[in-house]
């Protein structure tokens, strides 16, 4: 018999959570409501007494202060109850720790699902509360149960996992005709073409292939556990087949060859500039650079882009905590530091949302949620990101999560960046338990988004799971306790283990001794299955009980789960009966694609200006969502803890950084500097797009202080489907569009001299509703991870001192396509910033050495808006003012809107100091930079072009329209 | 323990702002190790060896059934003689964020006798929130750790710091100067949010025992341990002499407090 406590805020008390809610309601419902309540329930699965129950409402589930409990009656009966649960199988951090505190409190070990009853009085019915519901919960992962009012409805909600089935390994003819193949992939969700399948076909058919598997105890068709390992390891996600694959490209009437876009404009640039501070690039799950003689940093970007359009919660959670595993898993494993997160959504007042899409507002909400808790809840400061709203996003976020980890250069002796797997080595797996969630991630992050999609694809990260994994992990790396180290992500099991098998040149799994959150689970889903929180380690047999005395301390759970072997063979056994036995030569190569793209230039529709009032302009530029201050999302990040800030997302009065300084290491006053460039608006070539995100990257680093020459560089491409087909008759435009982008990555790399240590590429980002085909515009995030000498050097955005003289660096041009102030006119245009390598690089020489000289009080980049909304920004949080005369600055054009909201590339607004002009301008000097104003100490803005006035305002209504919009 | 102050910086389970805090004790002089509740747990005996425990900032248990409700329960449940003991010898207790959550849900404040009488609840704004705020010491609280400090500043970073308490014991802990710390504004008077952050009851911030050797507050001293930590610390650069973080004369006083002592 299962038991339930519901918790709730006294009716004295004053409960913020109840306020939230019935504001919302009232916002977006317009209901009525008279009074609301948060409750929360925990449904315990046996029997208890009534002193157990007593103690556990009063003294475990329920704050005494605050708080009242109830065993026995529902509370607030006399209304509306909306109860929401999980469904069976998703994970329930609260019910896990409700677990863990009964533990402490009766001894016993007693299941508990949570769930929360969100009450309501009001004029509200019965169609109202299922509405309501659909709001506050996702029907995916979660069960809604609305209850009339005097309901007295007390059942327990236990959610248990019931599969019946029994444990079989099934054999899968793979069939002769083609579109049977097909059908056989979509079915089971393999995502796997023709091409593919034909190519496992033929391996499993070859002589020597039957010999060995009838030897191994196997038939000669494969199982099913076997073709889902191929499924998963040949993933777009993992094996990156489009990046990888023979591209005919051509333009015009040129036209070339690429062999593989990563090794010829990724890999290649970075081989190309051999810098020798990289320590590793694109060989593990994050790419190393030296930080200094004792410690090495670790940076990864990924993206978790289609579960966080179907569980944006969830989704982002989950994609914080996997960037943070890969981290972790980097070379024999990283402390994470820091977390950064760019986020592209779709208009948050969207009217026009396709069928099936989540609104953008709601995906926002959930997704900052996400972030939130995946960095505050870790411990690991989120240092830096950015939003983007464009429409193009609607049907399709992108969530870019990306994270740096330290680690010493060596530990005893041994090189922490590299790791080795070697036979007869122990695999075992730390961490979360394996279930039914997460299944097919990686094969459903290669497909794009349909209205149906299972439940079992979406995964809930526990960060304090995976804190407490990575407070084992680090004790027992600093023990030298493992000898390799790597993430369970996609693919789960399959691919963490058959990648560091590649090393060994074999393993063998043990399915059976996988420990599982729930029986019943098939042999393929145990080794695919993407549950969280787990790593897994290669370790020495004779490390393996004190292994075990640290996991004890830290109540991680691990268990070995297989043998590295040299057989050349990934064989899975299921209570030692083979399952799955596959040559690895054949598993880590599959067929690569042959693909065309053909790029030609479109024209896109000038926007029709009306407003010649510069100051209105202005005006509302500051209140688009992409330039409005991002105040109220920013603070419920922690940018503070591990204590090592410098330069935070707002310093002052709520400036908005370029980008983040962190001090890694509390006994050097040496920095890290952490920045990101993404500006998927400029649609109009794919190219330029690229090098503006690149510079924009660069120039942020540069911003704060960064030396230039000590720079690496990620990049993340997210793309819709470039692959010509049927679904996608634009398939070689767009596949142009990203061996443009790919060429202009190259290009930057090499003229900045910034290796390319990581990267990540998403290239299916479609949504096929029953109105159509969506697709994101392409779109490249470049993070820059620089370095500061001494962080008492680093630089902020905002003014320091009335009487400053203030400086415009680079040239402005005539280069309105694609901006904010177009966006305000409706219409792209044409004429999007480009960037000359060869002007804007004298120039950030020049800068980063003044920078060195502390010569600059401020310094920020001109990016959205251009330079009327940097020059605000630097503004308002210094509460003062600025004037400056635009005749004087370097352009190569004299329209007023192009000078004040042109967003060329290659350029900054900076402060100096009066004593210092001299200094700087010498410093400077045979670069283009002017000074064209001063700081002023009253909050007026005033902008002038010789004698006439284009924008004269009140610093402080600028200020207030800037930060009234609520991002 | 040869009158040196010998610091155990509590962790695990979700805690996650034990290293800083354990450099700040360092730095300030203290020899400072981090140590598992866990290793606490099942060897009570190792408290005798410290004359500092730190309760550290973080999420212990992901704040599920309140902040740092699951970790105040383990020492109630199973290390309470341990911990009165501690306090009665005068050894010095503090509890930062988290940490302030889990000691007074455990009752080691206000009185360290394992009674609970206030708490930290759901900020009024109803989000979690991370900002710097302007912070006054009580000049005549007993409180060590607040000893000579005017005024400070410094970050925090919580969703559930609003204290609460009944009106008598709110009554005496002013009467007993217990208020070792308030939320002010940059000109010291007591202001609204976002000043006070979270709508604690009398602006407080922090609180003491009678006794002045346990406190607690929500805001983070050890994040504050270089004067780079603070936003407003480029527009003042070139008048930076000492570049020690103002958060750190929290923990010297607490060095200076026990050496000798013990």
């Amino acid at each position: 018999m299962a038991k339930r406590i519901e918790v709730k805020f006294k009716d004295e008390i004053r409960d913020p959570r109840a306020e939230g809610l019935a504001a919302l309601l009232r916002e977006e419902f317009k209901a009525k409501i008279a009074r609301a309540a948060v409750i929360e329930a925990y449904n315990i699965d046996g029997e208890l007494s009534e002193d157990e129950l007593r103690l556990l409402g009063s003294e475990v589930f329920s704050d005494k202060i605050v708080q009242e409990y109830s065993s026995s009656k529902p509370f607030l009966a006399e209304g509306w109850r909306i109860e929401i649960g999980y469904q069976p199988g998703v994970t329930d951090n609260v019910g896990k720790t409700a677990k863990d505190a009964i533990r402490d409190a009766l001894n016993r070990e007693l299941d508990v699902y949570s769930s929360m009853v969100y009450a309501i009085i009001g004029e509200v019915d019965e169609e109202a509360c299922e509405k309501f519901g659909r709001r506050l919960a996702n029907g995916l992962i979660q069960k809604i149960t609305v209850r009339t009012p005097h309901s007295d409805n007390f059942e327990p909600y236990v959610p248990k996992v019931a599969l019946a089935q029994e444990i079989r390994v099934e054999t899968v003819k793979l069939p002769a005709d083609e579109d049977k193949l097909e059908q056989l992939s979509k079915k089971r969700l393999l995502a796997l073409s023709v091409r593919e399948m034909k190519a496992i076909r033929k391996y499993v058919s070859s002589d020597s292939v039957v010999k060995a598997r009838r030897q191994a105890g196997l038939g000669d068709e494969l199982t099913d556990v076997e073709l889902e390992v191929i499924a998963q390891t040949w993933s777009e996600h993992c094996k990156h087949k489009i990046f990888n694959a023979e591209i005919a490209y051509s333009e015009d009437s040129d036209s070339y060859n690429v062999d593989s876009l990563f090794k010829t404009f990724i890999r290649g640039a970075t081989e190309m500039l051999r810098k020798p501070y990289v320590l590793s690039a694109f060989k593990d799950n994050g790419g190393i650079v030296k930080f200094n003689p004792d410690y090495d940093v670790a940076v990864k970007v990924e993206t978790h882009n289609a579960p966080s359009a179907l569980d944006p919660y969830g989704g982002a959670l989950t994609g914080i905590l996997g960037v943070n595993r890969d981290i972790i898993g980097t070379g024999m494993g990283a402390f994470p530091i820091a977390n950064v997160d760019m986020l592209c959504f779709g208009n948050l007042n969207e009217k026009n949302v396709p069928h099936g899409v989540l609104h953008p507002k709601t995906i926002y909400e959930g997704v900052v949620s996400g972030i939130r808790d995946g960095g505050n809840k870790s411990g690991i400061p989120t240092v830096n990101g950015s939003f983007t709203f464009e429409p193009g996003f609607t049907a399709r976020p992108i969530i870019y999560c990306g994270t740096v980890g330290l680690m010493p250069t060596e530990i005893r002796g041994r090189k922490t960046a590299d790791k080795k797997v070697e036979p007869g080595l122990i695999a075992v797996m730390v961490g979360g338990r394996v279930g039914k969630d997460g299944i097919h991630g990686a094969t459903f992050s290669s497909q794009q988004l349909e209205t149906s999609i299972p439940t079992s694809v979406v995964q809930i990260g526990d960060p304090i799971t995976q804190k407490k994994v990575l407070d084992f992990i680090i004790e027992a790396r600093d023990e030298l306790l493992y000898e390799a180290i790597t993430d369970n992500g996609a693919g789960g099991l399959s691919s963490s283990i058959g990648e560091m098998a590649e090393q060994s040149n074999g393993c063998d799994i043990w399915l059976e001794a996988v420990p599982l959150k729930y029986p019943g689970l098939q042999p393929w889903e145990i080794l695919v299955s993407e549950s969280q929180e787990r790593m897994t380690i290669a370790v020495k047999q004779e490390n393996m009980e004190r292994l075990e005395q640290i996991a004890k301390k830290h109540e991680v759970e691990i268990t070995a789960v297989g043998k590295f072997t040299d057989s050349g063979r990934l064989h899975a056994l299921y209570e030692g009966k083979s399952v799955a036995y596959l040559d690895l030569d054949f598993l880590h190569k599959p067929p690569r694609l042959k693909l065309t793209a053909k790029w030609k230039r479109k024209t896109f529709v000038e926007p029709n200006v009306t407003e010649r009032d510069l100051g209105a302009v202005l005006r509302k530029l500051l209140a688009l969502p992409n330039i409005a201050s991002k105040e109220h999302t920013i603070r419920r990040y922690d940018h503070e803890v591990q204590g090592k800030s410098v330069i935070k997302p707002l310093m002052g009065n709520n400036a908005p950084c370029d980008a983040a300084v962190i001090r890694p290491v509390f006994e050097s006053w040496e920095g890290l500097v952490v920045s990101h460039g993404i500006c998927p608006k400029y649609v109009q070539d794919s190219h330029d797009m690229a090098m503006m995100a690149f510079d924009e990257a660069v120039r942020n680093a540069l911003a704060v202080g960064a030396k230039l020459g000590y720079m690496a560089a990620l990049d993340n491409f997210s793309w819709p489907d470039p692959v010509q087909s049927e679904k996608t008759p634009d398939g070689e435009y767009k596949l142009a569009q990203l061996v443009r982008a790919c060429m202009a990555v190259y290009d930057c790399s090499i003229g900045y001299g910034i290796p390319l240590v990581s990267g990540k590429d998403s290239v299916k980002n479609d949504y096929y509703g029953k109105d159509g085909k969506y697709s994101i515009p392409p779109t490249l995030l470049m993070t820059v991870i620089g370095k500061i000498g001494d962080v008492r050097n680093a630089i902020s955005s905002d003014f320091k001192g009335e009487g400053d003289a203030v400086y415009v660096l680079g040239v402005t041009r005539e280069e309105l396509g694609g901006s904010e102030y177009y966006r305000i006119f409706g219409g792209l245009g044409n004429d999007a910033p480009k960037i000359s390598l060869d002007e804007v690089m004298p120039l950030y020489r020049a800068f980063s050495g003044a920078c060195e000289l502390r010569l600059v009080r401020s310094a920020h980049d001109i990016s959205d808006g251009g330079l009327a909304v940097a020059l605000a920004e630097c503004s308002f949080p210094s509460g003062m003012g600025v004037e400056i005369d635009v005749s004087k600055i370097h352009a190569e054009t004299q329209n007023e809107d192009a000078l004040l909201f042109s967003e060329s590339g290659g350029r900054f607004v900076v402060s100096v100091a009066e004593k210092n002009v001299e200094k700087f301008e010498k410093a400077m000097h045979g670069t283009k930079f002017s000074r064209c104003g001063r700081v002023r100490g009253d909050k007026r803005f005033v902008v002038r072009k010789g004698e006439s006035v284009l924008v004269n305002e009140d610093g402080r209504d600028l200020r207030g329209i800037w930060n009234g919009v609520k991002i | 323990m040869n009158g040196k102050t010998k610091a155990a910086v509590l962790t695990g389970y979700g805690i996650n702002a034990d290293y800083e805090l354990e450099y700040a004790l360092r730095a300030s002089g203290a020899e400072a190790r981090r140590l598992h509740i866990h290793e606490l747990m099942d060897s009570p005996k190792m408290l005798d060896d410290f004359n500092l425990l730190a309760f550290a900032g973080g999420f212990s248990f992901g704040d599920d059934l309140g902040s740092g409700k699951v970790v105040a329960n383990k020492f109630r449940f199973r290390l309470k003689d341990q911990m009165m003991d501690f306090v009665k010898q005068g050894k010095l207790v503090i509890g930062i964020c988290n940490g302030f959550q889990m000691i007074a849900k455990m009752g080691l404040l206000p009185y360290a006798d394992f009674s609970q009488k206030v708490t930290l609840s759901f900020n009024d704004s109803g989000k979690f929130e991370d900002r710097w705020v302007y912070l006054k010491m009580n000049q005549k609280s007993p409180c060590v750790f607040t000893q000579g400090i005017g005024g400070l500043m410094l970050p925090v970073r919580h969703g559930e710091g609003k204290f609460i308490s009944d009106g008598a014991t709110l009554k005496d802990l002013a009467a007993k100067n217990m208020v070792a710390m308030q939320y002010v504004n940059e000109r010291d008077e007591f202001a609204g949010y976002p000043y006070n952050p979270n709508g604690s009851a009398m602006n407080i911030a922090g609180i003491c025992n009678p006794e002045g050797n346990v406190f607690g507050l929500m805001p983070h001293p050890e994040a504050y341990n270089a004067m780079t930590n603070n936003p407003f610390w480029p527009g003042v650069r070139e008048r930076i002499t000492d570049w020690k973080g103002s958060g750190m004369k929290i923990f010297e006083n607490a060095v200076s407090h026990i050496n000798g002592k013990f």
